[in-house]
């Protein structure tokens, strides 16, 4: 196989590097090329992986989970495959796989660890037949492109039931019902016993992960709120604490249907503004203080989840906490970048935002920093942004009502943001609209406040895109960009 | 002073495309002018009063939540709704709120969900792509002349028109009804239907204003000016998006 495969490896490095040179730049463009050559590449090209390969998958989270696993694997000395900008498809997986093979059948590596789009996680689970899969949550994003919840939702049970091995663990957010619902029939074939007596070695039973810290309970579900119904039966679940969007602690009055007890949790959570979080970190070896250096309740579910992978890959406690506390912001998310002349330096921080429990997130987050804020909102309607902005109408924006001193619209959609945030409550003389991204960036920085508060810029996916090649092009931010 | 009585039906289940934000507006609309404004929701299993309402709305959901409300709608307000589109109360459905204002869904062999028939529409949901995409309709409302309405439609849906209904409006980009009859939403009297999300109005400000005006049974020249100057902004933006 591998003799055939040769030439076809080359080929599609080729195609990748003409396309580069005609400044495509396009990370999924070689793996494209090899996959329609060769259509199992990625199977193909994953088994030379001695240590076989993990999967992660989530509405939200998946490229900061990865990092943060990342972070703890390579400090173990785990030599990684990992998909690190984010190229989530086919095409990007297959890329990351080829930049890596050499040879007729070795690989720089021995471990893969790639996060995967939630449309591609049964078909890429299927060709790599991951030792572990890691499922973090399920929200609603982009209905053009990824239809209703519940689409994705039986496509992951499907991939459950039909790819994931015996002997492969399994990864589940236990505050999540629709994702912790998936582990339902592997809990019961491992016996009850396994995942509540805390022995994540023993058996193959689900390893779950989840919140229990009574203050960080919302008053109420946010009005975005999906999976409000038991999978199981079709009742309404009882919520007697709801965290972030729909994930939180639930019942089924009807069929008893409950949250699994989890083997991984934080307790005593402390959110510090937009830049740090701490909690506590319970895992079946024990307990430990971590230090955050990425801010909001969701890093912390993305730190769990990230826990709880390496923890059923059998890292050691004090590994894990090392590793969480060496994460950087993953491309986009929390990034911080310095802007402006160098005698007035001021810091942008970018918060990547794309669907309402994300960005409800964000905005969260930065109402926890005090005093009045300069935002620039950046909304593409670009393929990968999701062609319909209707979602920026289910984000609180209402939360950061007279809490802003300037507001700067930008993107493809720069007005309907703007009018979104003139209903939510904002003043429309502190709201600017300007589509040209560039322009509405200097524009932002020359009114900037005295004492050089941080431009806060929230863009969506291809706006983040844009806006950190304009900062690299800029110059004035190389140190700050990895 | 007069207040504008809104009715949301199953907020909590019938929100999918951001239905929220066709609320929102219309509240802050008649604060803005003064006008008193009250939102009451009813939700699965609650009595529905028809006249104690101006505007009764219902947004889309997922098929799930979309089954639940379409038993429930027969079982407990199509009598109201009835009542209440008699005495020319407005009802906007949007999505698969239109198609409950219907006269039923197919939704595959065998399952048909029942509609509250208020308009004659009859929709089926074929073995085809979802139309999806950002759209564009001219509607026409008589004395209040011709207009441009923009948003976003996704639907799986293809839906028909009975002989005697008429369209809320005619294609001028995108898919419409059912992709083919150039054909988009369905209105009688008061009581509208489309596709149209995006959320419909705060990218369509002169129908909002329409709505809120009907609702309360005077000409929209009566209600007080406001500076749309961002809403008109979304409206072209809206229409770029469609392709005009």
């Amino acid at each position: 196989m591998s003799v055939l495969l040769g030439p076809k490896l080359a080929l599609a490095r080729a195609a990748g590097a003409l396309s580069q040179l005609r400044g495509g730049g396009a990370t999924s463009v070689p793996g494209k090329v090899l996959m329609r050559l060769q259509p199992d590449a990625v199977g193909l090209l994953g088994s030379r992986l001695v240590g076989g390969s993990v999967l992660i998958s989530a509405t939200n989270g998946k490229t900061t989970t990865a990092a943060m696993a990342a972070a703890i694997l390579e400090r173990e000395g785990v030599r990684l495959v990992h998909n690190r900008a984010g190229a989530n498809m086919a095409g990007g997986i297959a890329s990351t796989l080829l930049a890596a093979a050499h040879g007729r059948d070795a690989i720089d590596g021995e471990l893969g660890l790639f996060e995967v789009d939630e449309l591609w996680l049964a078909q890429l689970a299927a060709q790599l037949r991951p030792r572990a899969l890691l499922l973090g949550n399920l929200f609603r994003d982009q209905l053009d492109r990824y239809g209703e919840l519940e689409t994705i939702a039986d496509s992951w049970a499907g991939a459950v039931r039909d790819v994931l091995g015996g002997d492969a663990r399994l990864v589940l957010n236990a505050d999540d019902p629709v994702v912790a619902d998936l582990g339902r029939e592997r809990a019961g074939a491992a016996g009850d016993g396994a995942a509540a007596a805390g022995s994540a070695q023993g058996g193959s039973g689900p390893v779950y992960f989840g919140v229990e810290d009574d203050s960080l309970a919302l008053p109420h579900m946010a009005h975005a709120a999906d999976a409000k119904h038991c999978r199981n039966c079709g009742a309404p679940y009882l919520f007697d604490a709801v965290y972030l969007g729909h994930l939180g602690h639930y019942r089924c009055p009807s069929c008893g249907q409950a949250r699994p007890e989890p083997t991984v949790l934080a307790t005593d959570v402390r959110l510090e503004g937009v830049r740090a979080a701490r909690f506590t970190l319970h895992t079946p070896s024990g307990k430990a203080e971590v230090a955050l250096p990425l801010p909001g309740l969701y890093n912390v579910y993305n730190a769990l989840a990230a826990a709880a992978l390496a923890h059923a890959l059998e890292v050691p406690l004090a590994g894990i906490v090392a590793g969480l506390e060496s994460t950087r912001a993953a491309f986009g998310r929390a990034e911080s970048v310095m802007i402006g002349a160098p005698e007035h330096p001021r810091e942008l921080r970018i918060l990547l935002v794309k669907n309402p429990a994300g960005a409800n997130e964000v905005l969260r987050t930065l109402a926890l920093e005090q005093g009045e804020h300069d935002l620039l909102g950046v909304l593409n309607d670009n393929i990968a942004d999701g062609r319909d902005v209707s979602w920026i109408w289910d984000a609180d924006f209402e939360l950061l009502a007279g809490r802003l001193r300037r507001v700067t619209c930008s993107g493809t959609r720069a007005a309907e943001l703007a009018v979104r945030l003139k209903y939510a409550g904002f003043e429309p003389e502190r709201i600017h609209v300007q589509p040209e991204l560039a322009v509405a960036l200097s524009a932002a920085q020359a009114d900037a406040p005295p004492g050089g508060a941080p431009l806060y810029a929230l863009p969506t996916y291809t706006a983040m895109l844009a806006l950190r090649e304009l900062l690299s092009a800029g110059g004035q931010t190389q140190s700050a960009l990895s | 002073m007069s207040t504008l009585r809104v009715c949301a039906l199953y907020p909590d289940l019938m929100n999918i495309y951001a239905d929220r934000g066709n609320l929102l507006v219309l509240e802050r609309r008649c604060a803005w002018r003064g006008i008193g404004f009250r939102l009451t929701p009813c939700g699965l299993g609650e009595p529905l009063d028809g006249e104690v309402h101006d505007l009764f709305y219902l947004g889309g959901g997922q098929d799930r939540d979309q089954r639940l409300c379409a038993e429930d709608l027969i079982a407990t307000k199509s009598e109201a709704l009835h009542a209440a589109a008699t005495r020319s109360a407005v009802i906007l459905g949007v999505c698969g709120g239109y198609q409950l204002l219907g006269r039923s869904y197919e939704l595959g062999p065998g399952e048909q969900l029942p509609g509250v028939e208020l308009l004659a529409v009859r929709t089926v949901r074929e073995d085809a792509p979802r139309l999806i995409g950002n759209i564009a309709i001219e509607v026409s409302f008589g004395g209040a002349g011709k207009g441009v309405l923009a948003g976003f439609e996704n639907h799986g849906g293809r839906t028909h028109l009975g002989t005697d209904q008429a369209p809320l409006g005619r294609v001028l980009k995108g898919h419409g009804n059912d992709g083919r009859s150039g054909f988009e939403g369905a209105r009688s009297g008061n009581t509208i239907g489309t596709y149209l999300h995006g959320p419909l109005l705060p990218k369509n400000i002169w129908f909002a204003d329409w709505l809120i005006a009907t609702a309360l049974g005077i000409h929209v020249a009566e209600l007080a000016p406001l500076d749309d100057a961002l809403e008109d902004q979304a409206h072209s933006g809206a229409l770029h998006a469609a392709g005009i």
